[in-house]
């Protein structure tokens, strides 16, 4: 697969000397979904921000569909559409026009068929002749999606579209994702909420203080770094573990009718069987087996306390 | 060059004023009238002529200028003061555009309201008094160079501000003041010797002296001077927005 997006050795040291990003190698692959997971300050934002130009980097190379961002910055920019963090819009024009503005903004001729395609994909036909400060908060946040589609782009920036927005409309912002993402749009998107990586990232990256600590697809890291748990639900309850079963760290849940055991899941030892054999051996009947398994959630913050640990 | 860019720009800046036309109107049309009322009626009957010329039609290019100056500076400054203000200049640093193309379509946005305004005085100002322009051609050339340097200078204040105090600040203690002591409203020579000479240092004397004489052939500078004057000011202004494209200052952190 062709990358969109190259970023290599991308350093950002902001005026006051503070280094906001410091050696930063990413790339994003024709047609997928990237979410840049990390705690506030991590360095999201200033990333997205030397990308479309917002803000000039220190040193190292952005390339978008093989342009230059800085030597040929109007043809990189002409590729990427950005959805800003904040809500920054013009509150007295209306929803139509701040559209095509943005669509004149980037050179393109006025398209009114593409226009409504947008708009109605975002459900904000209704109110194209609404003066944008009549607008809903998620309402406003969609009409930044659609600014950031009017011309065309084919890769978009969402700096975490789903902040402060409730649980209904961020269901409705994976739906229209979704939708981007079906046709053909590369997106990065940056989030806190893990479970928002979960549901639509085809690879996650973790950035902690201007570093990415991770990047991999969002399958293998679940399976790299994700803990199972194998619930064991017993004929009879149980008191205590026998002690030759000590080793596995068990747990006994609902008052002795169930035992938990958690393993590193995708290593080649798991300790499973072995388990299972013990049980047996001890006299332990079994009803039933199942297993969970941990969410990026808890492997985020196990990450995050991994490299705080080596860095203390 | 990013025409479209620059066109949508334009547009977008425009669509303020139109949105506002009927106040975009009548504020100058009503402050026109007023001035006349003060001026022309209350001091033009105790001064009847100034150098050949009737009161009310002396104080007339001043009255243009100050209105054009003014109206120039504010439009650009909060122009492009207020996308910063808002957040939305975003938008322009992350648009295939160059900081020429954004001046280009700000400062020409915000010279043509000036220059509409200009001529809405024009207009109203021929409703009281009786004007002759002796030189239509210099006229023309005079007020669109001071409807697109002020414009310049307008847009390096908004983009120098970093709020709406400082924004008002430069045209309230500095704009203002020259304007009204650059002799809008009496010919220079009516000054005390000493005010002469000091009144000379100030640059707006030059741009109304010039353009009162494309209008009666009256002048109290050279119109070469006065026509220079306005040059190099525009050169300034060009090379204080060249030095801000070049470092990015207060645009791109
Ligand atoms: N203009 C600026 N000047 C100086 N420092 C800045 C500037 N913008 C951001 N920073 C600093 O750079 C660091 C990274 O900020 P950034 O906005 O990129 O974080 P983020 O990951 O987007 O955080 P959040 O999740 O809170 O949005 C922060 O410590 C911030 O204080
Ligand atoms: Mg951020």
């Amino acid at each position: 697969m062709n990358e969109i997006l190259r970023i290599e050795g991308l350093t950002k040291t902001y005026e006051g000397g503070f280094t906001a990003l410091g050696g930063v190698d990413l790339d994003l692959k024709e047609g997928e979904i990237l979410a840049l997971l990390g705690p506030n300050g991590a360095g999201k934002t200033t990333l997205i921000s030397c990308v479309c130009g917002i803000v000039t980097s220190t040193a190292g190379t952005i390339t978008v569909g093989g342009y230059d961002a800085q030597k040929e910055y109007r043809k990189a920019r002409m590729l990427i559409g950005l959805v800003p963090q904040e809500i920054h819009l013009e509150p007295f024009s209306k929803v139509i026009d701040t559209v095509r503005y943005t669509r004149g903004l980037f050179g393109k001729r006025r398209d009114d068929a593409y226009i409504e395609k947008i708009l109605r994909q975002l459900s904000l036909w209704e109110k194209r002749d609404s003066k944008v400060m009549q607008l809903s908060g998620g309402m406003k946040r969609r009409v930044l999606i659609a600014k950031a589609l009017a011309h065309e782009p084919r890769v978009l920036f969402l700096d975490e579209p789903t902040a402060g927005v409730d649980v209904e409309l961020r269901k409705e912002m994976w739906a229209v994702v979704e939708t981007l993402k079906a046709s053909g749009v590369s997106i990065v998107l940056t989030t806190h909420y893990i479970e928002e990586a979960e549901a639509m990232a085809d690879r996650v990256g973790v950035i902690n203080k201007g570093k990415i600590a991770l990047i991999e697809e969002k399958s293998k890291l679940m399976a790299r770094l994700g803990r199972k748990t194998l619930r064991i639900e017993l004929d009879a309850s149980v008191s205590d573990i026998p002690a030759s079963l000590s080793d596995y760290n068990l747990r006994i849940v609902e008052g002795g009718e169930a035992l938990l055991y958690e393993y590193e899941a995708g290593t080649s030892n798991t300790g499973i069987t072995r388990l299972l054999a013990g049980l047996r051996d001890a006299g332990i009947t079994m009803k039933d087996l199942s297993t969970r398994q941990s969410s990026l959630e808890e492997i985020f913050v196990q990450l995050v306390a991994d490299q705080e640990e080596t860095a203390a | 060059m990013n025409l479209l860019a620059i066109w949508a720009m334009y547009r977008s800046e425009m669509a303020r004023f139109f949105r506002t036309l009927g106040q975009s109107f009548l504020s100058p049309v009503i402050s026109t009238s007023l001035y006349f009322v003060v001026f022309g009626a209350a001091i033009g009957s105790r001064i009847d002529e100034v150098e050949g010329v009737s009161y009310g039609a002396f104080i007339v290019p001043g009255l243009i200028m100050l209105s054009v100056m003014t109206q120039a500076i504010s439009n650009a400054s909060f122009g492009i003061y207020f996308p910063k203000f808002m957040g939305t200049i975003y938008e322009l640093l992350s648009a295939p555009v160059n900081f020429l193309e954004i001046v280009v379509g700000f400062v020409g946005a915000a010279a043509t309201k000036a220059l509409f305004i200009g001529v809405v005085i024009l207009g109203t100002s021929a409703l009281f008094v009786d004007l002759q322009i002796a030189h239509p051609l210099v006229m023309v050339l005079f007020l669109l160079l001071t409807c697109v340097s002020f414009a310049l200078f307008g847009f390096i204040i908004g983009i120098w501000a970093k709020n709406f105090e400082q924004l008002q600040l430069v045209p309230l203690l500095v704009v203002t003041p020259l304007v009204f002591l650059g002799g809008s409203f009496y010919s220079i020579n009516m000054l005390p010797p000493i005010w002469q000479t000091i009144t000379m240092f100030n640059p707006v004397v030059y741009l109304v002296s010039g353009f009162r004489w494309s209008f009666f052939g009256i002048a109290d500078v050279p119109i070469l001077t006065s026509l220079l004057a306005i040059l190099l000011f525009q050169a300034l202004c060009l090379a204080g927005v060249w030095w801000i494209f070049r470092s990015g200052w207060r645009i791109r952190s």
